[in-house]
């Protein structure tokens, strides 16, 4: 792995009573786009906000590219490009002011940041709106432009808590886009969200929160191979019969509701089988995903 | 006091200058109140009240209502200008619009937004207290040169108010909470700072508090000012200004830094 971009030790963050991040480590290596998993309130925007150096750490240490976040939080600012998950663009400013207002606050020079903000306007697709006051924008555009804000001082490093969420899939779809230029740039990206393909499709490693501690972490599908396997089978409107005959097979089997979930552990014949025993079984049987295995680590309890 | 000065910086001007851009981009509904409110009073207090009150006895002198009352409404307007804008608009823009977040995602810092804001607060308090100075003038109720004073008073009591606006939003949990002090402190000083009467003729316990609240010191210097006349101890007035200024700007600091850092 290339030199760590971002390391964690040990990260520990308390509200009161409440702990909210636990003792977390981590590294992200340069160059590497790394997603961070997990239910409601695991810890996530509590862990990334301590790495942009919002909040001081209760405990541990954190440091990007070798810099302190606690002794050196203006020098860490400077490397570091930030998607807050919720929206904190300017209502006072058009499209292009937002961008220019924010440069400011890193002190570049108003010439370069003009030059920048407009390449970035045409990265993220905005060029046409400019002028547009951003209470006008669609949800969508809006995490445009704030990626775009995030990306005006060339980060090195990515920061984005939830990119995508609540956003239709087209608008999704090109955040994607632009991520992977970002990372095939060399630019290291450090994303939290709760949609499973998304960290699929873009993170060379995911790492799997909850309730303030890191579970596991590993490649997306080599996680979905080792903890669940290739193949899931899913079964409804099924009798007695057929749970007894899913029970003798080899493999883990779970009931949810009115939905059996079979998680084989060898799955390459599971469907002569079935054809042959119970060919009217209504059935699915699917790929097994990283969605599995968030569900498997995390369990199926409403969070809010 | 070293612990509270670290990471105090000009960068705190970018800040600044954010407040000051959205105030140029909204000038034409931002300009309006500081030009039509000495004209309103003037007209409420001065012909209305004047009418009853020919003249007054200031300070060993005598002059008509209107001349006296003039000072005292600039004296409330610097009051009133800054520390709304740190307490209501800071709080929409802390809470609500969450400019203050999406500033600390660059390499700004805690104290940079304070003091940005701190220094936005007294910027209002003298833009408006210079554009009332001017539609007075209009008005012939002001003395020049000696009331250009005003302009740096309101520079320094424009901080005192700010930073007492800041310390309340830093202890304030949600918006109408600021009612409270508005009307525990706010109004009082607004009614018994010297505005619309001499505080000479309050009793004298009543008095006493009158000299404590700092919209008293302020009335009576822009008052020395605007009508030309400096008389009686100012100095101890603009020291007391000058020190409270101070004194709630770090307190001010203080607290609000405990209130962005959790
Ligand atoms: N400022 C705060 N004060 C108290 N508790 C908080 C605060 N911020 C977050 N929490 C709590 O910390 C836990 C982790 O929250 P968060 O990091 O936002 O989780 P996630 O981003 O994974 O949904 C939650 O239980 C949340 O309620
Ligand atoms: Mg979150």
């Amino acid at each position: 792995m290339n030199p760590a971009a971002i390391i964690a030790r040990e990260l520990t963050k308390r509200y009161g009573e409440l702990e909210a991040v636990r003792s977390v480590s981590f590294e992200v290596g340069s160059g590497e786009v790394v997603g961070f998993l997990g239910p409601n309130g695991a810890g996530k925007t509590t862990t990334v906000r301590m790495l942009c150096c919002f909040l001081p750490p209760t405990s541990g240490t954190a440091s990007i590219h070798g810099l302190d976040v606690r002794e050196r939080p203006r020098d860490v600012k400077w490397l570091l490009g930030v998607c807050p998950q919720e929206d904190n663009l300017d209502p006072d400013f058009d499209v292009l002011k937002n961008l220019l207002v924010y440069g400011r606050y890193f002190g570049l020079p108003g010439r370069i940041v003009r030059r920048r903000a407009l390449e970035l306007l045409e990265f993220v697709a905005l060029s046409d709106k400019t002028h547009v006051p951003v209470q006008a924008l669609s949800g969508g555009m809006k995490r445009r432009l704030i990626l775009a804000r995030a990306l005006l001082n060339e980060p090195r490093v990515l920061i984005l808590d939830e990119p995508t969420t609540g956003l239709d899939p087209q608008a999704r779809h090109a955040i994607w886009t632009r991520i992977r230029s970002l990372r095939a740039h060399g630019t290291t990206v450090l994303l939290t969200t709760h949609y499973m393909e998304e960290a699929t499709q873009l993170c060379d490693r995911v790492v799997v929160m909850d309730d303030g501690k890191i579970l596991l972490e590993g490649a997306p599908l080599d996680l979905v191979e080792r903890e669940v396997g290739r193949t899931v089978v899913e079964a409804w409107n099924y009798g007695e019969e057929f749970v007894h005959f899913m029970r003798a097979l080899p493999g883990r089997l779970e009931e949810v509701g009115d939905r059996l979930y079979f998680y084989p552990k060898e799955g390459d014949h599971i469907e002569r089988l079935f054809e042959e025993r119970f060919p009217h079984q209504e059935r699915l049987i699917r790929r097994a995903t990283l969605e599995d295995v968030f569900l498997k680590l995390t369990g199926r309890a409403l969070r809010d | 006091m070293r612990a509270i000065l670290r990471n105090v910086s000009l960068r705190s001007l970018r800040v600044w200058r954010r407040d000051l851009d959205v105030y140029l981009t909204n000038w034409k509904t931002e300009f309006l109140p500081p030009l039509s409110e000495p004209v309103l009073y003037v007209f409420a207090f001065g012909l209305g009240l004047g009418s009853l009150i020919h003249t007054i006895h200031y300070e060993g002198r005598e002059l008509t209502y209107l001349r006296f009352m003039a000072p005292g409404i600039v004296a409330v307007a610097i009051m009133f200008w800054s520390y709304f804008e740190t307490t209501y608009s800071s709080f929409v823009r802390m809470y609500y619009q969450r400019t203050f977040d999406a500033i600390l995602a660059t390499p700004l810092l805690v104290e940079d937004v304070i003091l940005g804001e701190l220094l936005w607060g007294a910027t209002k308090a003298v833009i408006a207290s210079t554009i009332m100075l001017g539609m007075l003038a209009l008005l012939g109720l002001v003395t020049w040169p000696s009331a250009l004073w005003v302009i740096p008073l309101s520079a320094v009591a424009g901080v005192l108010f700010s930073a007492l606006g800041l310390v309340v939003t830093s202890v304030t949990k949600n918006i109408s909470s600021f009612n409270l002090p508005m009307f525990l402190m706010i109004m009082p000083m607004f009614m018994f700072s010297g505005t619309f009467f001499p505080v000479s003729i309050l009793p004298k316990w009543a008095l006493v508090i009158a000299w404590c609240l700092p919209l008293t010191h302020v009335s009576y210097l822009v008052r020395a000012a605007v009508l030309g006349w400096p008389r009686g101890p100012l100095a101890v007035s603009a020291v007391y200004v000058a020190v409270l200024a101070v004194v709630l700007s770090a307190l001010a600091l203080r607290l609000m830094k405990r209130r962005l850092i959790q």
